[in-house]
């Protein structure tokens, strides 16, 4: 009785935080297309949407500002959900796909075929996320069978070491390659690796978007199945859970997630362990509370990011990978001293 | 004292092999005098190790290969053999001191450290001479290791290999986004990307005579401190009931590697891997004894370095491939097969 009782009520809280999650992400979402370098109050960016602006207004608002936030929004969710997954079915609280190497990954398949289709422009937006999601799967294979011992199975140490090796290996790789692209080319990888949304558009959020509305309700569908993972590997096999399908499958999606991410927003780190990490603090470790309340909260701190990022400097920007990571890495520290490896 | 001391050395199996460690120091000075004169001749102009020699013995000043090798490939040749050998001698000495095998400068924040301090000075006293950068770049590098260290050292269950790996990357990530956010911020973006990656080519007289000394001296200390590293890494409860003043033995240790790190890292920017590499080849070759390690892992340092160099110039003519990025690709293996291993044997 008492148990019900406390789901309830833990049920009731975490939608409260929702909302207020969401109202936030709204507040944020409004502030971050008022600044900028040509600033619009509230009400006339009420106006502008409304198609009462000016043409000026007009521009800078659905064509450059609100498609980079959409595109922050998305990807913070995508991230964040990413890290939940690979923590929960490892079982170690400082998984991220950017610590374990999957980011590295994607970000050099889109290296190859930029450093191959020399203008930029012209590379598909759409074929992008599937590129990114062939180096992604790629290095998470690898990653998984190098930590693979046999009699062993796989340990959470092995499995952040490997990750943080391969990632060191694909980023020399990918520093080799970047520094042989024309110059031209060089200023948008290397902006792009940094996680600046600079260069988002609508075709940009088109392409993710998809991803997004595929992989987060299925990752939320499968939230019960991980509350039993994360558990324990002989519970869960004791309640009839086929571990090793369910794990492969919600890895596919945290890769698919990182890497569509990856591909649209370039190197943003840390989202994948700050979502979860704070929403736990909020909600608990119960997926089907935590992941929307992660979700949300990786969404707050892109858009956040990235208009800390436009708004610091005058006459430039400093990517939202790079003001994330200001933010993230202490946080980690944070956590690494805290958890027990 | 001594006699106790004497009969710790001799009761455990230490396994040496002095007679190897000989041979290796003899054939690694060639292969250095030889990396030398084939890392002086391969480049864009084409120079054959004849020209080379006689720009070392009869220079000619009219000559225009002698005035390339002279003012060029040379103090870039000597550039690379001493952050070489500088780099083997500090990831030996950390993984002696503090037993643990995945152990380097570029993992464990002191590369990131100094390279901060440098990247600091670039932006905020760009007229600095490089004698005084080199200071800000020792600091840089203690600051590092303090951090990583310190993270490691004050989390909940202890330092654990993990968790150093850990906490060097964070700190190397942090002290990466900070930099990438000054370089935007003073516009020192593109030279700062090359530096950053293992500025090698750009070492002139002028610098190697600057970091000469410092590394010389680094060296040499390590050298004379190896016989208590070696004693260190049978364990601190070991080498505290042997009398030694441990403290005292890693406070010189950690001195020693800020110096020689931060000298090599002034120098060519953050080349990581070397310390680990070198080190673990040194050791399954001659066994454990410091007082062999370290010199060894110096020459092979210096040989690995000046081959890596020569293979910088030569995978993207005309172009420069960056040595760290070089060096990195060699060293992953290197770390997966240790944290595969995940088992001490120092």
């Amino acid at each position: 009785m008492g148990n019900e009782g406390m789901t309830a009520r833990r049920a009731g809280r975490s939608v409260r935080i929702v909302v207020l999650l969401g109202i936030i992400l709204l507040v944020g979402f409004v502030v971050s297309l008022n600044t900028g370098r040509y600033s619009i109050g509230p009400l006339e960016v009420w106006q502008t949407l409304l198609g009462a602006g000016s043409r000026k207004q007009a521009i800078v608002l659905f064509d450059l500002r609100l498609p980079r936030m959409l595109i922050g929004v998305m990807i913070g969710a995508g991230l964040a959900i990413s890290g939940a997954v690979l923590q929960g079915i490892s079982r170690n609280g400082l998984s991220d796909p950017g610590i374990l190497g999957i980011n590295a990954g994607a970000g050099m398949a889109v290296l190859l075929f930029v450093s191959f289709y020399p203008a930029t422009s012209m590379a598909p937006p759409f074929l992008m996320p599937f590129l990114a999601l062939i180096g992604a799967a790629m290095s998470a294979v690898l990653i998984y069978t190098l930590s693979y011992k046999r009699g062993a199975g796989i340990t959470p140490t092995r499995l952040l070491l490997t990750g943080i090796a391969v990632g060191a290996g694909l980023s020399a790789v990918s520093v080799i390659l970047t520094l042989q692209l024309n110059p031209r080319n060089y200023e948008f990888v290397v902006t792009w690796q940094m996680g600046s949304l600079w260069g988002s558009n609508w075709k940009f959020v088109l392409a993710l978007l998809p991803w997004i509305l595929v992989l987060l309700p299925y990752v939320y569908w499968k939230s019960r199945i991980m509350n039993i993972l994360s558990t324990n590997e002989q519970i869960a096999a004791g309640l009839g859970v086929a571990i090793n399908r369910e794990r492969l499958w919600l890895l596919a999606a945290a890769v698919g997630l990182a890497a569509s991410s990856v591909a649209t927003g370039g190197g943003i780190g840390f989202i994948g362990l700050l979502g979860p990490h704070i929403a736990r603090r909020m909600v608990g470790p119960q997926h089907q509370y935590m992941l929307p309340v992660a979700a949300m909260v990786g969404a707050l701190l892109v858009l956040t990011g990235d208009t800390i990022g436009r708004s610091i400097m005058e006459y430039t920007e400093v990517p939202a990978g790079v003001v994330i990571s200001l933010l993230g890495g202490p946080y980690f520290i944070y956590l690494l001293m805290r958890v027990r490896t | 004292m001594a006699k106790l001391q004497q009969q710790a050395e001799a009761s455990p199996p230490l396994r040496t092999r002095p007679l190897a460690a000989s041979l290796i120091l003899l054939i690694g000075i060639g292969a250095i005098a030889l990396g030398i004169g084939l890392s002086i001749a391969v480049g864009v102009a084409d120079i054959t190790l004849g020209t080379v020699w006689d720009a070392l013995v009869r220079f000619d000043g009219g000559n225009n290969h002698h005035q390339i090798i002279q003012s060029l490939r040379l103090p870039r040749a000597l550039a690379g053999a001493l952050v070489g050998a500088a780099f083997a001698v500090s990831g030996a000495l950390i993984q002696g001191m503090t037993r643990n095998p995945i152990a380097d400068t570029g993992l464990l924040g002191v590369n990131a450290g100094a390279g901060f301090a440098v990247v600091l000075v670039f932006a905020f006293i760009p007229w600095l001479p490089f004698a005084y950068i080199i200071m800000f770049s020792f600091i840089g590098a203690g600051l590092g290791v303090a951090l990583v260290y310190g993270i490691a050292y004050f989390s909940r269950g202890g330092m654990t290999p993990l968790k150093l790996v850990l906490a060097g990357a964070v700190v190397g990530s942090l002290v990466s986004g900070l930099s990438q956010a000054i370089s935007l911020l003073f516009q020192i973006n593109y030279d700062l990307a090359f530096w950053s990656a293992g500025g090698i080519s750009t070492a002139d007289w002028f610098q190697v005579s600057v970091m000469l000394p410092w590394i010389v001296a680094g060296l040499t200390c390590a050298l004379i401190l190896s016989r208590s590293v070696t004693i260190l890494s049978l364990g601190e409860d070991v080498a505290a009931g042997l009398g030694q003043r441990t403290k005292l033995v890693k406070g010189l240790g950690a001195a020693i590697v800020m110096v020689l790190t931060g000298a090599s890292v002034a120098t060519v920017g953050g080349v990581g891997f070397i310390g680990l590499i070198v080190p673990h080849i040194v050791r399954y070759l001659v066994g454990v004894d410091y007082r062999w390690i370290i010199p060894c892992s110096a020459v092979l340092g210096a040989v690995l370095v000046l081959l890596a160099d020569i293979g910088a110039k030569m995978i993207a003519v005309p172009y420069e491939t960056p040595l760290g990025s070089i060096i990195a690709v060699l060293g992953v293996p290197f770390f997966l097969y240790l944290a595969r291993r995940e088992r001490r044997e120092l």
